[in-house]
């Protein structure tokens, strides 16, 4: 595990989320880091995104949703976001964060990715 | 507090228009005049629809004062009240009036009531003219003798009401809405009422002959006399006082008093006093504006476009374009003309009338309906499928959505009984265009039509864009038919998006062909779907629907990729807002045992189950649980799933049937568990809710359910479909009616089947039915039309043979993680700066 973080920017919170097989194809997984609620999702042809569990309308569990083409369907009232970049319909957005498979395990960076780019930029 | 630049507005009449013109240029602009305003009668204004009242002595004349004194001082109002305004001085720009004399009559003609020598003038920047109208008089002998009145002012109720007390009998001449008014203030004064009518019928101008009639036989029910056809010639008397009327055919009435009621005349003389064109009455323009642009007229002494009009609606259009203009808030408003339509009561009886009363054409289409017995009547005159004309007599429900109709000149709906009677579906005629803004359309989202209006504006064409931009229609889906009225009336066609057509929306196909292509090419799983009719991409708000079309069309063949399936069919349980899910298993028709009772208890305390509650369909809901509880407590409670999650068979509720009660025809238990147990679990469209009656009398609702069966004598069962009491409430359509309790499960199944394979994604069975058609229904799966009944039969027990009770998966879960919460883990490492 010693050399996950070097896939990530200096500063990142790098935490391993175990094996990818834990995240059944096609779905979502929710995991608690620091007391933050994250969904993870595993599409499948592979790819993996990472969002703040909690839909911003009625906090319902991201991480249950419907997925597909970087999408993810709330499954209580249907809003959707972008897997990828966070954005909802409307005015309504999710934060996101960097997530990839390293030696068979899913691999996240805790800091969401605006933050990590104000980071970057200050 | 005069202020400089202000214009002077000078207001002859303080009636209804008078005082309503003032209120609307004063909402817009409070600063921008000086007004002052002559009034003949010596009170502020008061609602002169509700004269009758007064006179019926329903309301005390307090009571329908609109504006009391103290609102024209607090608006810097100067009220000329009891002065005449007679002349208007357009070269010097100066309103000249003249104080009425005590007890002269406001409404007539002549000058002899004024007291000329006391001239009170007002200079004006701008005049409006609202001076209304006067009773008609019909050219007869004896008129103004002690005795006898006209119906116009609340001087006039206060007479008659006192010279009533002395009197036995009284003649109402006029057989129009204010003659039955007056009438009506007569008969509670304890006088015997007699109408006398110069047309052949009561209430021309708003009924036609039929129910004109009827009219006239319920106000004889009540106690007034009716005469019809009588002209009046004189009215005679002896040593002051009334002895009875001469008809002009010769035929005489008893009367001690009179009362005339026979329509109203503009008041034009100001106008004519001063130059302005008058024809039937004071001639306008779209803005209100005489021949004179300083002055402008409004009300009941306008002629606009060759009208003139008598009812009070029509003022508040004008005043609304009137205020418009004269105040710059928009230069251009313009008055079109109104529509006339009214609701009221005469004498109690309701009555709605607007437009037309008789067929213009031959090609105009006349829907009539009567029910003499009870005085209701009902009649629509339809020209170019729009209401040209409506009279509802004694029965004015349909009233507020016929006017809405009519004045919005909407298309009217194509089963002409529901215009009358209303749609049984309950689904609103009205047109969603004609709403006001802030209307809430989504009940379920909280979306206004204004912000609806917006989206469409901002480029949403169709319903689903409306719906993705608003989340308006994405609740319970009932108000979709009210969106795409409003996608139409914006942009002028509806939907201009193919994708509503197609069964879900990320795969370019109406049902049909997606089915044509998913057999054809043999696609099992929603991912071939996918990557075969939609280019690879996986459009996840089409997969739940696709996982559900496929299960139907492979039975047992299906490749169920989980992924596909929404939450509450991943884990078989009904997730909740907190994320909790609820645990409802299946108790066959409703009956349950001690011992089924016990383990749920048990069940509930050992998981600490928040909340245990009974459904509507007869089962217990163990509500608040979380996910990873779910297999313990299936395997503890060891019963099978009850299917409250899914698009599928739900249940079928029970009422105690032959077993104990006393009125039951039919074994509604025994019938509604053996469909219980044939039917668990057969996914569908979209739920269906199913009910079994012992009798008619329904106590298991079934006539509302999505299918039911209810026992009739002869031991017979009728099977119903399509019923619905959630967002929309529907009575079940009568399928068949049969013998025995096999014949119920076979042609329950067969309709299962028939909208399983046709019906539309979240498509439920009442709007399936109302698409297709009860009597199509009918044809297919009783008559077997088209030769389908037995690919149904097989089709539906190919289904039934691939059940598989959902929460077998406690014991072996269908993939890793299926029932896990939440998952702990700690940040390892913070990644240095190792570039």
């Amino acid at each position: 595990m010693d050399n996950t973080a070097k896939y990530f920017l200096p500063g990142a919170l790098v935490v391993n989320l175990g094996s990818v097989e834990n995240i059944s194809k096609g779905q979502g997984r929710c995991f608690v880091v620091n007391g933050e609620e994250i969904a993870v999702f595993r599409q499948r042809d592979g790819r993996l995104f990472a969002t703040q569990n909690r839909c911003p309308h009625r906090q319902g569990p991201l991480s249950e949703g419907i997925i597909g083409n970087g999408k993810v369907v709330c499954p209580l009232h249907a809003h959707k976001f972008d897997m990828c970049t966070g954005e909802g319909e409307g005015h309504e957005c999710v934060s996101t964060f960097s997530v990839r498979e390293v030696q068979g395990n899913v691999v996240l960076n805790l800091k969401a990715v605006e933050k990590q780019l104000e980071t970057a930029t200050a | 507090m005069i202020k400089k630049n202000r214009k002077k507005l000078v207001v002859i009449g303080n009636g209804m228009a008078g005082a309503r013109i003032v209120e609307e240029i004063l909402s817009r602009e409070p600063d921008m005049f000086d007004i002052a305003m002559f009034g003949a009668e010596p009170y502020g204004n008061y609602n002169r629809i509700l004269l009758s009242n007064v006179l019926n002595k329903s309301q005390d004349a307090t009571e329908i004062f609109m504006n009391p004194l103290e609102w024209y001082t607090k608006n810097h109002i100067t009220l000329h009240a009891g002065v005449k305004a007679t002349r208007i001085d357009r070269e010097n720009q100066l309103v000249i009036g003249a104080p009425m004399k005590k007890d002269a009559l406001p409404y007539v003609a002549s000058d002899a009531g004024l007291n000329a020598a006391e001239p009170i003038e007002e200079f004006y920047d701008y005049v409006i003219i609202a001076t209304g109208s006067r009773p008609f008089i019909p050219p007869m002998e004896g008129f103004g003798k002690p005795g006898t009145f006209a119906f116009r002012t609340l001087d006039d109720c206060a007479r008659i009401a006192d010279y009533a007390q002395d009197c036995k009998r009284a003649a109402v001449i006029g057989g129009g809405l204010l003659g039955l008014e007056a009438a009506r203030g007569l008969l509670t004064h304890g006088v015997e009422v007699t109408v006398v009518e110069a047309a052949p019928q009561l209430m021309v101008a708003q009924l036609d002959a039929e129910s004109g009639s009827m009219l006239k036989s319920t106000m004889e029910g009540m106690g007034v006399s009716v005469q019809l056809e009588k002209i009046t010639a004189k009215i005679a008397g002896e040593d002051g006082k009334i002895t009875h009327l001469e008809f002009k055919d010769g035929t005489t009435l008893e009367t001690d008093m009179v009362v005339v009621s026979a329509g109203i005349r503009p008041i034009v003389e100001v106008a004519s006093a001063s130059g302005l064109v008058v024809e039937k009455a004071i001639v306008t323009d779209d803005q209100m504006r005489t021949n004179d642009p300083k002055i402008f007229a409004l009300g009941e002494c306008v002629q606009h476009r060759g009208r003139i009009y008598g009812l009070v609606d029509p003022i508040w259009e004008m005043a609304n374009v009137l205020a418009d203009v004269i105040t710059g808030t928009n230069p251009d408003a313009a008055y079109a003309g109104s529509k006339l339509g009214t609701k009221l009561k005469v004498m109690g009886v309701e009555l709605a009338s607007m437009g037309e009363t008789k067929p213009a054409s031959p090609s105009d289409e006349v829907v009539v309906y009567r029910e003499p017995r009870k005085g209701v009547y009902k009649k629509l005159i339809i020209r170019d499928d729009k209401i040209a004309g409506c009279i509802l007599l004694g029965d004015i429900e349909a009233a507020g959505t016929l006017m809405q109709l009519f004045f919005s000149g909407t298309k009217a709906p194509e089963r002409r009984a529901d215009l009358l009677f209303g749609a049984p579906s309950g689904v609103s005629l009205l047109k969603a265009s004609d709403l006001p803004d802030n209307t809430q359309i989504c009940n379920c989202n909280g979306v206004s039509k204004a912000k609806i209006k917006d989206a469409i504006d901002s480029g949403c064409t169709s319903v689903a864009k409306v719906g993705a931009c608003t989340k308006a229609g994405m609740g319970c889906g009932s108000c979709k038919t009210l969106i795409a009225q409003l996608v139409e009336a914006y942009t002028g066609s509806v939907g201009g998006d193919p994708s509503e057509h197609f069964y879900v929306p990320g795969v370019p196909y109406e049902k049909s062909q997606l089915v044509a292509e998913i057999k054809r090419r043999e696609l099992k799983s929603v991912s071939s779907v996918f990557a075969e009719l939609a280019g690879g991409v996986e459009d996840p708000a089409s997969k739940a629907g696709l996982a559900s079309l496929l299960n139907t069309l492979w039975p047992g063949e299906y490749e169920d990729e989980r992924d596909a399936r929404f939450i509450n069919d991943r884990v078989h349980a009904n997730i909740q807002k907190d994320g909790t899910f609820s645990v409802i298993p299946r108790i066959y028709g409703g009956v349950t045992t001690p011992d089924e009772l016990r383990r749920i208890a048990d069940v509930a305390v050992k998981y600490n189950v928040p909340m245990v509650k009974f459904t509507g369909g007869q089962r217990i809901d163990l509500l608040g649980v979380k996910k990873d509880d779910l297999p313990k407590m299936w395997q503890e409670l060891g019963m099978p799933s009850g299917h409250a999650y899914t698009k599928s068979f739900r249940t079928c509720k029970s009422c105690v049937g032959t077993d104990f009660c006393r009125y039951g025809l039919g074994d509604s238990i025994a019938l509604a568990q053996k469909i219980e147990r044939r039917f668990q679990g057969i996914e569908s469209p979209h739920k269906m809710k199913l009910a079994t009656a012992g009798c008619p009398r329904n106590c298991s609702e079934a006539y509302v359910k999505d299918i039911s069966a209810v026992a009739i004598e002869g031991g017979k069962w009728e099977i119903y479909i399509g019923g619905a009491a959630g967002a929309t409430v529907r009575k079940g359509d009568l399928l068949c009616t049969v013998d025995t309790h096999d014949d119920v499960l076979k042609y329950m199944g067969r309709f299962m089947q028939y909208y399983r394979e046709h019906g539309r994604y979240l498509e439920r069975t009442y709007h399936f039915l109302e698409r297709v058609g009860i009597d199509t229904v009918r044809k297919i799966v009783i008559e077997d039309s088209l030769g389908i009944c037995a690919h149904l039969d097989a089709g539906i027990q190919k289904a039934v043979d691939a059940y598989k009770d959902p929460w077998k998966e406690a014991e072996l879960p269908a993939y890793p993680a299926q029932f896990s919460g939440p998952e702990l883990a700690a940040v390892l490492e913070v990644a240095e700066n190792n570039g």
